[in-house]
């Protein structure tokens, strides 16, 4: 076993999962507190990921684009809430996957008509673009590290927000029993609102964070979205300390399955098989974790209740 | 009273030639115009409709209408606007398709069913072998044949040794069985990735490096390719190890990752430079009406639409007249942006493979110039499987 290559592409699941994880937070928070399933949720992460990239052309800086997003996605998120989802909290979620869906549509078509079809590049500033060398022989992308700390940052922000301040007590007794809050005569609309627009700005955080690797395309959330299902379903619903272990799992467990399956099988069978089942097998895993995890705790790892 | 009839009868004469017009030469055009590949689809639609600009969107004496459809880059949704092309719309052809999985979805739902097919980018191994069929052209390549090419550059570069990287679908297998074939060098791993869905190589770059390779090859056509080269770049092998590519660094991706990829090799059997009379009306027009470089899915696009006027010119325009166009078509004599090539016995080209270097030209623009030609009128490995002669 090669100690390096297990060492960086830990960091490598490690930097997936965390990445995850700030996309899954937005989505059982909302999905635990107001009750609503939003499949939007990735057109919010694309909407971060265009703002990153309009802002860096403008400002030309990376870093000043990262500031000026945040509040924007924000802003998209709580105009959303306001504009279009708050008639839908007591129809089903039959109705709301319904509408959301059509957000997902909405938002590709006004992409496509502000930016155009191409794809969109965020250049990154010189010193996040080069890779580290961590230790003798262990060399690892700087900006690969940055999303580890800029996302356990926003983890640690996220935690003293919900089990230290007054908001966050109000989410969790949102997360218990919402009637009941709303009964204490709490605004529980502008809470909503908040909740939602805090969910949009991580989503938008996971956007512009991602955008520097990959390409900023028309429908670049979903694929995501589907992982950030997957999280919140393993971590248990509305639990944002389950969206954490889990996202983190499932981080580990893909990088580690494409990376170490091929050849764990090539060594049991020939080549061509190896060839064929890997990469299939790989991609499989983590949805396999997922039927095991819902057969043995259907509620997920972590209920809402204790989360 | 002779006037009058004379009026009449030009007058019908020119109702008929009206009814003639109102009957256009229909083409499908299947592509993909939305997700992430739009911008190739749109490279392969501009092309098509500055072709039907340079022959005033006449064939044989007939006006032309091409229909386009989207397949989503899902093999099913592609057979599904296959199908409602050929019954419901009642196309003489189809083309199109960049897909290699969507072209063998939707194969048999055009071939048997009247309309003739022509591939304008994917060539998978099935088709230029034994399925093949008189019915069906390619102006492109069998999936293959690419990736030969640049095994032969990697040997004469003398590279010891490779790590390949493909996604797991059609054409990503084609790609590395052709590069397999003919390079001669060690290959020290290989990662099939997940298409079209993984866009984080993370796990497999690593490998690579812990691989040491004299180099790396890989085939990763459209956005993927931009995310591709840049993580890449920023892992630091773009310095550590030299990358070979092939359908992965074009006049899509260029604008995107310009620098990142200036100074990259691949092979192509087209490039914008190549120095013939077709190739300059079509790549000074194309740049003239879009204000970019075309990419070779356009190319390829743009003479799949001249490939079907040698073939309606040929019988005046009555198409039903196949034995007609299919002599015509195999001819391949209709002015091809590659210059000169002819058909094999599976329909698929027997044309030259050249290395293309990306560049920064004196204009600022990002484009690719050709270094030399790697192959001379080659053709691919599958024909003998085909059972036509």
């Amino acid at each position: 076993m090669n100690w390096i290559l297990l060492i960086e592409q830990t960091l490598n699941g490690l930097q997936l999962g965390l990445l995850l994880f700030l996309l899954a937070a937005g989505l059982t928070l909302v999905f635990g507190i107001m009750d609503l399933v939003n499949l939007a949720h990735g057109s919010l992460y694309m909407v971060g990921a265009y703002f990153a990239a309009t802002f860096t052309a403008w400002t030309g800086s990376f870093v000043y684009a990262v500031v000026l997003t945040l509040p924007a996605t924000l802003l998209v998120g709580a105009v959303v809430e306001i504009v279009c989802l708050r008639s839908l909290y007591d129809r089903d979620h039959l109705d709301q996957v319904l509408a959301t869906f059509g957000l997902i549509l909405f938002f590709n078509e006004l992409v496509r008509l502000v930016w155009g079809p191409a794809g969109l590049s965020v250049p990154l500033p010189e010193f996040l673009s080069s890779s580290l060398e961590l230790a003798p022989g262990l060399i690892y992308p700087s900006y690969r590290l940055a999303i580890i700390i800029a996302s356990l940052l926003a983890a640690f922000f996220l935690y003293w927000l919900v089990a230290r301040t007054r908001i966050g007590m109000l989410i969790r007794a949102g997360a218990s029993n919402r009637e009941m809050v709303g009964a204490l005569g709490v605004n529980i609309r502008f809470l909503f609102t908040i909740v939602f627009g805090l969910g949009a700005a991580l989503a938008g955080l996971a956007g512009l964070m991602a955008a520097p690797i990959s390409t900023v395309e028309i429908g670049m959330g979903e694929n995501v979205l589907i992982l950030a299902f997957v999280v919140i379903v393993i971590g248990g619903i509305g639990s944002i300390r389950g969206a954490f272990v889990s996202a983190l799992l499932i981080g580990l467990i893909d990088t580690v399955g494409r990376a170490f399956l091929p050849d764990v099988i090539g060594g049991f069978f020939d080549d061509e098989f190896a060839d064929a089942a890997a990469p299939a097998l790989a991609s499989m895993s983590i949805y396999l974790l997922m039927a095991v995890i819902l057969a043995f705790r259907p509620e997920g790892l972590f209920s809402a209740r204790n989360g | 009273m002779l006037k009058r009839t004379i009026t009449l009868a030009a007058g019908a004469a020119m109702l008929a030639t009206t009814a003639m017009a109102a009957d256009p030469v229909k083409i499908g055009f299947v592509t993909t115009l939305s997700k992430g590949p739009a911008v190739l689809g749109r490279d392969m639609r501009d092309a098509a409709d500055l072709a039907m600009e340079h022959i005033g969107a006449r064939m044989g004496g007939r006006d032309v209408e091409i229909i386009y459809k989207d397949d989503e880059i899902n093999p099913g949704i592609g057979k599904k606007v296959t199908d409602e092309l050929v019954q419901k719309d009642r196309v003489d052809f189809v083309t199109g398709y960049i897909w290699s999985h969507v072209l063998l979805a939707s194969y048999k739902s055009v071939i048997g069913n009247g309309p003739m097919l022509i591939s304008a980018n994917a060539g998978p191994s099935q088709i230029a072998g034994e399925l093949c069929n008189e019915d069906f052209f390619s102006t492109s390549w069998q999936n293959d044949q690419t990736p030969e090419a640049m095994g032969e550059v990697l040997n004469q570069l003398g590279i010891k040794s490779i790590y390949v990287m493909a996604p797991n679908y059609a054409a990503g297998k084609n790609m590395v069985a052709g590069v397999e074939r003919t390079y001669k060098g060690e290959i020290l791993g290989k990662d099939f990735t997940k298409w079209p869905d993984q866009i984080d190589f993370s796990a497999e770059l690593a490998k690579a490096r812990a691989a040491k390779p004299g180099a790396v090859f890989v085939f990763y056509p459209g956005g993927a390719g931009v995310q591709f080269l840049k993580q890449y770049a920023q892992a630091g092998l773009k310095e550590t190890i030299p990358l070979y590519t092939v359908f992965t660094v074009d006049a899509i991706s260029l604008p995107v990752v310009k620098d990142l990829a200036v100074g990259s090799l691949a092979t192509q059997m087209w490039s914008p430079d190549l120095d013939n009379a077709a190739n300059k009306k079509f790549v000074d027009g194309f740049k003239a009406k879009y204000g970019r470089f075309p990419s070779f899915y356009a190319a390829q696009s743009y003479d799949a639409i001249m490939l079907i006027k040698a073939g309606v010119d040929a019988v005046n325009g009555d198409t039903a007249n196949k034995a007609g166009m299919r002599a015509a078509m195999k001819k391949a004599d209709f002015g091809s942006v590659r210059g000169d090539f002819t058909y094999g016995n599976n329909n698929f080209p027997i044309q030259n493979f050249y290395l293309r270097e990306a560049i920064q030209n004196d204009a600022g623009e990002y484009t690719v110039k050709t270094v030399k030609t790697v192959f001379t009128a080659y053709q691919d490995s599958y024909h003998s499987k085909c059972p036509m002669q």
